[in-house]
């Protein structure tokens, strides 16, 4: 195939622990480490692979958010990516809006396969590429764990609650990824020096979207219910006698 | 004067529990009629089981061949067909409805609520985000239709004792053939279903082994529990992918969750947040699930398990 195209959101880094502001407008993103979207680097390295292995000519990195995205996208293009779109705005960006931004994309770029991760891991809304699909008018496989390309179809398989769905889609598709499709590469420091030279793109949004309303206002951000320590106990014996006193043992 | 259509699930031709729990969801906002929708190539067993749920006013069948596979692709547009006349449309927040939901949310021009975990007002939700180390109540603006998926940990299944009458309906859509089902691999057990089950032991990376995992079997068995597995063990391959609890995996809530070889991740932890009562076992004092956990046990789950399943 000619294109891939793989949409990557810059999120806080999934090791940083999450503090809501103590004003309840958000979670404190100052000074706190910011990542590719893990299941968005996974993405990237699928169609990497897909093009490492001749079926697809160039592999697009592209993302919706603030100009301080370029780092995100430049960490795909050292990953391997050929080029890479900003598409900038200022404000929060919506699954549904992500989807019509995206679909507006790829009329431009006309790419044969759409990857994206299956969930963000700030808002966890697990929406987009669904609703990508949708609007494209395309298939939708998600949540993949395998993806075989054979000629102008894919077939897919696929983590769901009863065990692994295999199904197959025509191309052009949408897939989002899972967490064991694989395991993305490290990127070495001459490919980080490489892809300052790779071409970025920055496009307004306004250009690519209109209705960019948000469709769910968040109104309050708050710390979950904690759970706190518990008792800690000694011995095999004392640990069956606090089910038993829990009634949770007969 | 409010309507709304739960999305019901099916597993193969029976009915899915999550789909009462999204009932429940339902019942908590003040609606006028909640109506239960199923599309399979057999309605019959889950429409007669939906129409035992409580605050159920009807049950809908669309009975097609094409129905026989839950293919988002082909389920979406007979979905958004079906809500042209409800203010609320809901699906669970399983793999099932996260797959299907936002694709019909699409067709239907509005965006998604996802993970509803509590019902604040008619158009206010709380949800959890940042694998629930965040709580978002949000607010969907007035004049659009709210497609949402229910957290069903959040939510106990509605009772039964209905009847409510089932009715066959035939949405008009065009059914798209460019998405085929190929086949399910399942590693269906006797065992209690995850999602369902009142007990569950789980294990970790520290369990080792395939093997290993017997020991787990063995005593899950002896006090009729559910397993589950953290990714590390997932990943391993130790035990299948439907096992795996947390933030990519499965949200349990049972009354007791049993932890053995597990570090604590935060993204196992959000799988775990509602359950009773979480019983931890590890060898390392200062491995973080302590931090949680109702009764820590620091030892050797070689000796723990077998030494458990003797004295339970
Ligand atoms: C985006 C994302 C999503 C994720 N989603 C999930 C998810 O849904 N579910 C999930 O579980 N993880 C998830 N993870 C992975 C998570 O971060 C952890 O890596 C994982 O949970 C670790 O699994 P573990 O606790 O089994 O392994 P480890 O962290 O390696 O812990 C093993 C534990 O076993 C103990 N141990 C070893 N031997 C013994 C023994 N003989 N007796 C007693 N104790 C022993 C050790 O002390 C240690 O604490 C996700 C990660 C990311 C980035
Ligand atoms: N602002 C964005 N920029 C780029 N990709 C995005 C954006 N929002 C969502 N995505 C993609 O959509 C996936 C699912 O996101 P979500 O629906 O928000 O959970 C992510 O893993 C990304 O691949």
């Amino acid at each position: 195939m000619n294109k891939i195209l793989v949409c990557i959101k810059r999120v806080v880094d999934y090791n940083v622990r999450i503090r809501v502001k103590p004003d309840n407008t958000g979670v404190v993103t100052d000074g706190v480490k910011m990542s590719i979207n893990p299941f968005d680097e996974i993405a990237i390295e699928e169609a990497l692979r897909i093009r490492e292995a001749g079926n697809a000519a160039e592999v697009i990195v592209a993302t919706i958010g603030s100009s301080d995205c370029q780092q995100q996208l430049r960490t795909g293009l050292a990953m391997g990516a050929d080029r890479a779109t900003l598409i900038e705005t200022a404000d929060e960006v919506d699954p549904l809006l992500a989807a019509r931004t995206f679909l507006a994309l790829i009329e431009k770029e006309q790419p044969e396969l759409v990857i994206l991760g299956k969930q963000a891991i700030d808002d966890d809304c697990n929406q987009t590429g669904q609703m990508l699909a949708a609007l494209w008018g395309r298939p939708q496989a998600t949540f993949a764990s395998k993806l075989e390309l054979d000629g102008d179809k894919a077939r897919v398989t696929r983590e769901v609650d009863a065990g692994l769905e295999t199904i197959e889609v025509d191309l052009p598709a949408v897939v989002t990824t899972d967490l064991r499709l694989n395991e993305p590469r490290y990127v070495k420091l001459p490919d980080i020096m490489k892809a300052k030279k790779k071409p970025l793109e920055t496009i307004a949004i306004g250009e690519l979207a209109q209705d960019i309303a948000p469709q769910v206002n968040a109104v309050n951000w708050s710390a979950p219910a904690g759970r706190t320590k518990g008792v800690q106990v000694n011995s095999v014996d004392e640990l069956v006698a606090a089910l038993k006193e829990k009634g949770l043992v007969g | 004067m409010s309507k709304i259509l739960v999305i019901a699930e099916l597993d193969g031709h029976a009915l899915n529990p999550s789909t009462a729990k999204c009932v429940a969801c339902a019942t908590a906002l003040d609606a006028t009629e909640i109506n239960v929708l199923i599309l399979s190539d057999q309605c019959g067993e889950a429409a007669a089981a939906a129409a035992q749920i409580t605050g159920v006013a009807k049950v809908l069948t669309v009975e097609a061949a094409h129905n026989s596979q839950p293919l988002a692709a082909v389920l979406a547009p007979q979905i958004a067909a079906a809500a042209a006349d409800y203010d609320y449309v809901f699906g669970p927040s399983t793999t099932f409805g996260k797959d299907v939901m936002p694709r019909a949310a699409a067709l239907l021009g509005v965006g998604q609520v996802s993970d509803i975990m509590a019902v604040s007002g008619p158009r206010s939700f709380q949800r959890p985000v940042y694998a629930g180390n965040a709580i978002l109540a949000v607010e969907v603006p007035e004049g659009r239709k709210i497609v949402a998926t229910v957290r069903t940990a959040s939510w106990k299944e509605a009772a039964g004792g209905n009847s409510a009458p089932i009715e066959a309906i035939e949405p008009v859509a065009d059914i798209p053939s460019h998405t085929r089902y190929v086949g399910l691999e399942s590693h269906a057990s006797e065992r209690p279903d995850l999602q369902a089950a009142k007990k569950v032991i789980s294990g970790g990376r520290g369990v080792g082994s395939a093997e290993n995992f017997e020991l787990v079997f063995k005593l899950a068995d002896k006090i009729g529990a559910g397993v589950g597995a953290s990714r590390a063990a997932v990943d391993a391959g130790y035990v299948p992918n439907d096992m795996q609890v947390g933030q990519t995996g499965k949200i349990i809530a049972p009354d007791l969750y049993m932890a053995f070889g597990i570090s604590g991740a935060i993204q196992h932890l959000t799988g775990i947040k509602d359950a009773g009562t979480i019983v931890a076992i590890n060898k390392d004092p200062e491995a973080p699930i302590f931090e949680i956990a109702d009764i820590g046990l620091v030892g050797d789950l070689f000796e723990v398990i077998p030494e458990l399943e003797a004295k339970l």
